[in-house]
């Protein structure tokens, strides 16, 4: 007897062992700890589907996950897979020579997705892709339905209607905005998310095009109508820090956030019972369109080396799969970069509604590329201005001076 | 046989000296050189380029934009080491007497005094940022009870207010250790001196400038070289309490702040430049390292032996 157990032990560990042997395991990298539960679940159906590959997930706190990532990558000890950052923050990786490049013939549906999303993780010099493009955010404005609700407030159509909501919300005794700039990124959001309609289309088309830069006087306009607004937020909001305005508002204490849509699901998690609406701030007159500001935050990339490069490609197919994205958007409230994605929440559906007429949250993803940054220049600048000590035109003349350190077409 | 004693011997001697060594070599001397050497090439992400001589110098000591913030994050740290050396090693020199002289409640103050020192900076660093919170926090709501409301700010969002309110917060938390040192500096002082001041003079201000102060002078010397190198490392309650932007507008930007953030990046502006970093970190060193050793040779010169 007790030699068949013994026997039947060694039989089950050598069996054990075998199936150890022929499935791979691949690591991946967040910074999304949060998410764990249920990329868990996404890697058991991404087994499912493919019994020979399992994938183990890993998140790094965010601040530092850049760091830790290109630290470990430089190492020679990276994951296989991983989150990426975009833009600037992809290029540093690609650049070194660490992310394995792809393409539509490793990644056929690629094709499918908007140009804007694929730029996000490409690298300009060689034009080559790193990744596959998965969510995009939108600067806004979230609002707090019950308080617009109980004061008769509607979302509004132009920059009048907006100042008059203000001062409703204002005279009954509530925050108008929530809104903070004590933490320095948090002077850069709100310049996208109150006044992307004010600059444009057009302006953002010239400026592209490098027919203009941001001495331009729609921008002026727009940093003008900004400091304008600040009027409406709290009572030494120089001094608020990020953590401090958000609270404000899911408790309930302000009306609006101006802020990206990555707000949303936090929001909600704080207060679970606050009724929340997005809206995109209106231009100067009711007939301007209506822009949110546009960016993708991060994609799904591959070691340059992985354990196994057929297991890190079928990977990223999965990723790139309507299938995926579609639990990726509802079930961890992504705005997936994958086209032809439907939304269960009402909120993130406006989100992705509101993303058809937008222009791009231009200071991240236009200028992140060499020293000093846009986002370095703006967020000095709009502290500047709020706290009284420059003008719009300051503003705008300090970061066309200061981007033609490195953006050609501002040199002279 | 004597020689086989000795060899003995000097195994023996080798085998305690070289551990510590080796571990001092590897984690310490080893890290410091590599810097150096990572400040003369070029970097693409943190992928080794060419060897570019002192270019990475240059660029963070004279070319836009890091020439402006090195000079802009320097006069802050020159500005907390003074701050700091009257706020925190005044006051602590000022404590420390009181404790000295066992005024009323001193065995209750020995302990409050070293209390904060013992407290984590993150902790310090967000109480006192609740303290300064412009609606809620607990410096504005005073100002308010007492009638002062026009003074109530928002402590940390103006450049005016910013790194001083800052400085502040490190002065309460850190005071305690200056405290500790005089006071010890103070207790070695001989009684017969002390008797023979007492034949001399009934003044407290002759007793402490012109008794104490000098024969503290080894306790100045530790505190005061100390505190410049913290200062001039200062990093932990700016990260805290300002960002690693060093919010509003690099009012609170200092070069331990500045170096992380050009070394590594900060997700919320822009990529890491590591050889910059890296030379701004040898910069840093060669500074704290000449200039503390320079401090140090000068106040042991006024030291006293007794």
């Amino acid at each position: 007897m007790k030699r068949l157990l013994l026997g039947a032990a060694i039989a089950c560990t050598s069996l054990l062992s075998a199936t150890a042997t022929f499935a791979t395991e691949l690591s991946f990298w967040t910074w999304r700890q949060e998410d764990k539960a249920e990329y868990e679940k996404f890697f058991a159906d991404f087994t499912k589907a493919n019994p020979d590959i399992t994938i183990k997930f890993e998140a790094f706190e965010a601040t530092n996950y850049n760091t830790v990532l290109s630290t470990a990558l430089a190492g020679g000890k990276g994951p296989d897979l991983m989150m990426t950052r975009t833009y600037g923050g992809i290029e540093s990786l690609a650049g070194a020579g660490y992310l394995m490049p792809l393409d539509d013939n490793k990644i056929p549906a690629v094709k499918g997705f908007s140009g804007a999303a694929l730029a996000s993780v490409t690298m300009r010099s060689n034009k080559t892709l790193y990744a596959v493009p998965a969510a995009s955010q939108t600067m806004l404005v979230i609002y707090n339905t019950e308080i617009f609700q109980k004061n008769g407030i509607t979302e509004p159509k132009s920059w009048d209607e907006f100042i008059a909501a203000c001062e409703k919300l204002k005279a009954a005794g509530i925050m108008p905005f929530a809104n903070g700039t004590a933490t320095a990124w948090q002077n850069e959001t709100i310049v996208s998310a109150l006044t992307s309609s004010i600059m444009g289309k057009a302006f953002y088309a010239d400026l592209m095009a490098g027919k203009t830069d941001f001495n331009d006087k729609r921008y002026v306009e727009a940093l003008t109508k900004l400091k304008e607004i600040s009027k409406y937020f709290p009572e030494g909001f120089v001094g608020l820090d990020y953590a401090s305005a958000q609270q404000l508002f899911t408790s309930g204490m302000a009306g609006m956030f101006a802020g990206g849509s990555f707000e949303l699901a936090n929001f909600a998690k704080q207060n679970p019972a606050l009724k929340m609406g997005v809206f995109a701030a209106p231009g100067l007159k009711a007939e301007d369109e209506k822009l949110v500001g546009l960016f993708f935050d991060s994609g799904f990339g591959a070691n340059a080396k992985p354990k196994d490069e057929a297991a890190a490609i079928k990977f990223l197919n999965y990723a790139a799969s309507k299938e995926f994205a579609q639990a990726f958007a509802n079930r961890l409230s992504n705005v997936s970069a994958v086209p032809g994605v439907t939304f269960d929440s009402p909120l993130l559906a406006k989100v992705a509604e509101l993303n058809k007429n937008s222009i791009a949250y231009m200071t991240l993803v236009n200028f992140r590329y060499g020293e000093p940054t846009g986002s370095n220049l703006i967020q000095a600048g709009v502290s500047k201005l709020l706290n009284g000590q420059a003008t719009p035109a300051d503003v705008g003349k300090s970061m066309t001076d200061g981007l033609a350190a490195w953006y050609a077409p501002f040199k002279k | 046989m004597i020689s086989s004693q000795l060899t003995g011997r000097r195994l023996w001697i080798a085998a305690l000296v070289v551990p510590p060594i080796a571990f001092m070599c590897l984690f310490l001397v080893y890290p410091i050189l590599s810097a150096f050497a990572y400040a003369f090439y070029e970097w693409h992400g943190l992928a080794r380029g060419d060897f570019i001589w002192f270019d990475n110098f240059h660029r963070v000591l004279f070319e836009f934009p890091f020439s402006e913030r090195t000079i802009n994050a320097f006069k802050h740290n020159i500005f907390v080491f003074f701050a700091l050396m009257v706020l925190q090693n005044g006051l602590g020199f000022i404590l420390a007497y009181c404790l000295w002289r066992e005024l009323w409640g001193a065995r209750f103050h020995r302990i409050a005094v070293f209390l904060p020192v013992v407290l984590s900076t993150v902790i310090v660093g967000l109480l006192w940022k609740l303290f300064y919170h412009p609606l809620f926090g607990a410096v504005n709501a005073t100002l308010r009870a007492v009638g002062l409301g026009s003074l109530a700010q928002p402590w940390l969002g103006q450049d005016s207010t910013a790194l001083t309110a800052i400085v502040v917060a490190n002065a309460w938390h850190m005071v305690g250790f200056p405290t500790l040192v005089f006071l010890a500096g103070m207790q070695r002082i001989p009684s017969e001196i002390l008797d023979a001041v007492r034949m001399e003079t009934e003044s407290e201000w002759v007793k402490m400038s012109k008794i104490v102060w000098p024969l503290v002078a080894p306790s100045a010397t530790v505190v005061f070289t100390l505190l410049f190198v913290g200062a001039f490392n200062w990093f932990e309650l700016p990260f805290i309490m300002g960002g690693v932007d060093g919010s509003p507008h690099g009012a609170t930007d200092v070069l331990g702040l500045y170096f992380y953030r050009t070394a590594f990046g900060s997700t919320s502006a822009s990529a890491e430049n590591f050889g910059p970093g890296s030379a701004l970190a040898v910069l840093i060193f060669l500074f704290i390292a000449v200039v503390s050793s320079v401090i140090t040779i000068r106040l042991r010169k006024r030291e006293i032996q007794l």
